[in-house]
This record gives structure tokens, sequence and C-alpha cells, in this order.
């Protein structure tokens, strides 16, 4: 095997200018995630809308995309997730050419283990409408997992046994600041102004419309505001006095030193509060599910990782020896039913992109593609429609904590 | 980790607390009353600020009893824990003020 990482590029000289804001635009987008810019892009190339900006308050998609651990699958339970998780991973299947850009997208399949009877049952379901909503998925025995992942400890001695899994092999990660740079290549290609350190303050309105932005820059006028603020949404529309289901969370993650190839597939469990694959370079990549308290500090506790650490040893018994290299924590906006709030606001021209939670890197490309399809028509496109945020007062709820709410 | 000081034992290692969301949400006096979305802010809308926020915690391997606190949730800190029913301590009112 060739030494790990000897295959990624170098990185980049900068790749898109540093402009400063102008007085007016027909689109501001508040957030300069994958989200925000994946959107810019989209409007760009699917609907011709250039007079864009995109209004980061910190670095380039230095928040939750900078720290997620870039899991990408579709195997969602219900067909509103199926349709736009797959509709996002064909999209990641063509990314790199629609870039024109590296962004190291690894098809190398994820294995979701089930530890009780319960958990087979529910698995068994999950792949059998995959299967009916043309997502690639299968149930894999113990000794089958032992196959594709053969580090996993199958031995029935441990506390949550091996009872099965299912098994995406579409699914894979991406190198995830290079995505993020391929799509603000492209926008600023497209003549899309990208404004870092600029954090919007507040909002300027008129009756039901939004005017424009408040920024830490000096007020920008705003045909169309679209936010893509991750776990600040709340924060935002509450200057508005528009109040959202949304909480947000500290999520953690962390990296091992650099080892050799061990780990070829991705492995998560629910129910052991765990997911792991290897990075390009070597590192094991490893989270868990949020900590329980609200938070906005970009770290968590300890004892968190503690418990998720002890889960991966006894599924993984080889890295007993490996040495945690870093940790962080994001701030991920959950939902009370983890499905995503996307769509309008009480106000006609301020739009909403939120509530991915802990699973929002895998939907960049196809939420991008969606949101801008959303802005550029004044209606939700039909993938994103069933979650708007009427959803909480409807019933309509869109319920996928067995397929979302740890795992990525 | 934090020590989290029970208004009943002292202060005690987080591991031994559970979290419960914001405190204070009153259950509705007269429910056949409420519309859908009233019922929708009810069960589903909490508030989510960047900054105090008055929760609900468990000493769940302590004493098993639940009371508030008050916690900044940019920094974690804990400005005061007290008993339910009790007044929002003074020092967290005048927190609240200043950062307002
Ligand atoms: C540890 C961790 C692991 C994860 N693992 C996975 C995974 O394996 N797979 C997966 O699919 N998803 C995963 N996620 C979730 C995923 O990262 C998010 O759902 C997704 O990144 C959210 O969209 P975004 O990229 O636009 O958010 P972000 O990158 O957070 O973008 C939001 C941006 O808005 C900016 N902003 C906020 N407020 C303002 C303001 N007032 N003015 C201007 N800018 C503002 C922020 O600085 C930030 O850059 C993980 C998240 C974390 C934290
Ligand atoms: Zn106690």
């Amino acid at each position: 095997m060739s030494t790990p990482g000897a295959h990624l590029p170098e990185h980049p000289d900068f790749l898109w200018r540093n402009p400063e804001p102008r007085k007016t635009y027909d689109v501001v987008i508040i957030g300069g995630g994958g989200h925000g810019l994946a959107t810019a892009h989209y409007l760009a190339k699917n609907h011709g809308i250039t007079n864009v900006a995109v209004l980061e308050k910190g670095w380039l998609a230095g928040g939750n995309m900078a720290r997620n651990t870039t899991l990408i699958r579709s195997n969602y339970l219900w067909d509103e997730s199926a349709a736009i998780y797959e509709h996002s991973l064909k999209l990641w299947e063509g990314l790199e050419e629609d870039l024109g850009y590296p962004i190291l997208f690894s098809q190398r399949g994820v294995l979701n283990l089930a530890h009780t009877e319960q958990d087979v049952r529910d698995s068994v379901r999950r792949v059998e409408a995959n299967k009916l909503n043309g997502v690639d998925a299968e149930w894999v025995s113990p000794e089958q997992v032992k196959e594709i992942c053969p580090i996993v400890n199958i031995s029935g001695d441990i506390r949550y046994p091996v009872q099965g899994a299912t098994y995406q092999p579409r699914a894979g990660i991406a190198k995830h600041d290079y995505v993020a740079w391929g799509f603000a290549r492209r926008a600023d290609e497209a003549g899309i102004d990208l404004i870092q350190d600029c954090e919007v303050t507040g909002f300027t309105v008129d009756g039901d419309r939004v005017t424009g932005v408040r920024t830490s820059r000096g007020d920008i006028g705003a045909g169309t505001v679209a936010l893509c603020a991750a776990g600040h949404t709340s924060v935002l529309l509450e200057m508005l006095g528009v109040r959202t289901p949304l909480q947000s969370h500290p999520l953690q993650a962390l990296v091992s030193e650099l080892l050799k190839p061990v780990h070829p597939t991705i492995v998560m469990s629910n129910a052991v509060h765990v997911y792991v694959s290897q990075a390009h370079k070597g590192e094991l990549v490893m989270g868990a599910g949020v900590d329980a308290y609200n938070g906005y500090g970009q770290r968590g506790a300890f004892h968190i990782i503690e418990r998720q650490m002890a889960a991966a040893v006894e599924l993984f018994p080889v890295f007993a020896r490996a040495h945690l290299l870093r940790s962080w924590a994001g701030i991920v906006d959950v939902t009370p039913d983890a499905s995503p709030i996307v769509g309008h606001t009480p106000y006609e021209n301020v739009f909403v992109n939120s509530g991915w939670g802990t699973g929002g890197f895998k939907a960049t490309p196809g939420i991008g593609w969606c949101y801008a399809h959303t802005i550029a028509h004044g209606e939700p496109h039909p993938y994103v429609a069933p979650f708007a945020l009427d959803r909480f007062v409807t019933g309509a709820l869109v319920d996928e904590h067995g397929a979302a709410a740890v795992a990525h | 980790m934090q020590l989290i000081h029970c208004p009943w034992c002292g202060p005690r290692e987080e591991v031994e607390f559970h979290y419960g969301g914001q405190a204070e949400v009153a259950y509705p006096d007269d429910p056949a009353a409420l519309s859908d979305r009233e019922w929708a802010e009810f069960v589903f809308y909490r508030d989510n600020p960047k900054g105090p926020f008055a929760e609900r915690w468990s000493h769940a391997t302590g004493c098993r009893k639940w009371f508030n606190a008050v916690r900044d949730t940019r920094t974690y800190e804990f400005l005061a824990t007290y008993r339910v029913g009790d007044p929002v301590p003074a020092v967290v009112r005048r927190h609240q003020e200043v950062s307002a």
C-alpha cells in the first residue's frame, strides 16, 4: 500500500477575491459555510443569479464545515429524507467535475451496526425502505461485517454484540475544506462576493419585507435574504421576532495520530454512540452524539469523549493503543424531529435553511441546489417542500430520529 | 467536567446530572382552548439564547431531585442554581441586564 496521504493534492493558492461589500445585492446569504457557498454556486450556475453576497462572520467555512467528520450517505428512512439526501449523493458523484477541483470523494461504503433485536428490525425495515426509494442498501450478517471491515469485533461476549448491519456501498467521505474551497472558487469566478469578517448583527425592515442587513462592516441592502447560519439561525431570526423550534448544541469529534490504513470503510453505531472512518492521511476520525446541554462555545465536555472512546475500543480492540491527537466541537442546530427546516419565514423575502443538526455536510450540494431554486423562484423546491417550518403546527413531521439523531 | 451545585447536595461532578431543557415552561391552563399554533409552541418551541438561560437539571445519580439553573450558553458557566419555585437569584438578574 502507498504511504497514506501521498496522493493528497498540494494546498492551493488563494482561490477567491476579498472584496469590500457593495451597498446592495439581489441576494444576501448569511453564513459562509458549505451550505451558503453551495447555494451561491448553484444560484449562479442554475439560475444565472450573480449579484449575490455571502457574508461570513469569521473565516470562510470555519464553522461546522471545518469541524465535521464528513460522512456522506443517503440511507435515511422516510421518502422525504431519502429524496433530498439521494439527490445530494448523486451530485457528490459528479461534483469534482462540476467544480473542476479535487474534493477527494471516496465511496468506501458505510456500515450501520445493529446491536439489539429491535435494532435489527429497524435496520431491515430501513434497508427495504431504501430499496423502494432506489437507494443502494443491503442487510449484512456479523460475518459479512467482518469481511467488509476486518477490525470490527464481532464476538458475542461484548456488552452490545454486533447482530448485523445495514450497508450502503455508495456512501463515503470527502475532504471538507476542499469542498468549501471548490464551491467558493466557482462562486467567486461567477462574480459573487464572498465577504469574510462580516457579522450580521441585525436587519432593516419595512413591513413584511426585510430591506437589508446590519453588519459589523455597515448596512447592506438586500432584495432577498437567505439564512445559512447553522447553529446561529435562531439567534438571527429572533432579531426579526421569528421563533423557531431549534436548539443549538455542541457536537464533538476527534482524530487519532496518523496510522497505516486499517479501516477500509465507515462504521457507525447509534446504540453505543460512536462512528469511525479513516481519513485520507491516516487519522482515525471519530464522533459521537451531541453534548446534552445547549451551547454556543464551540467546545464540549470531556466525559462525552470518554464514553465514546470506551465504545470505540470495545468495537475495535485494535484502537486501544492509538493516541488521541486533537478534539474539537462545532455548534449544531437540532429540531424536534431530527429533520431540517427549509423554506419560507413570515417575512416574504427571507428564507431559512437550518436544523441539519449533526448531519448536514452530506446534504451540501443537494441543499445548495434546492435552496438556490427556492430563492430564485420564491417557492420551495419539491425536495425541500416537506421541510417547511409550519410542519410543527400541521403535525406533518419527518421523524428521522432512528436514521439521523446520533449518527451522521 | 464542571462542578454543579445541587441545591440539596452541594457541589457534585457534572456526570451525576441530567439535562432537562428550558425551565418554567408551564402546562397550559386551559388545554382545550389552545389553537394548533399554541400547541406547537408548547410542545416543540423552546428558547435558544446565546447568553444566560434558565434551564432544568436533575441530580440523576444523587438526590434525584429536579432544580433550576441559570447557565451562560456562551461560556457554559453556571451563574446560579436554585430550587424550583424559588425566585431567580439577584446575581443572575444583574448579569442578564448587563448582557442585554
Ligand atoms: C463534530 C461534527 C461532526 C459532524 N459530522 C458530520 C458528518 O459526518 N456528516 C454530515 O453530513 N454532517 C456532519 N456534521 C454536520 C454538518 O457539519 C452541518 O450540518 C453542516 O455543516 C451545516 O451547514 P453549513 O456547512 O452551512 O454550516 P457552517 O459551516 O456552520 O456554516 C454556518 C456559517 O454561518 C456563520 N454565521 C453564523 N452567524 C453569523 C452571522 N450573524 N453573520 C455572519 N455569519 C454567521 C458561521 O460562522 C458559519 O461559518 C457534523 C458537525 C459537527 C460539528
Ligand atoms: Zn442532589
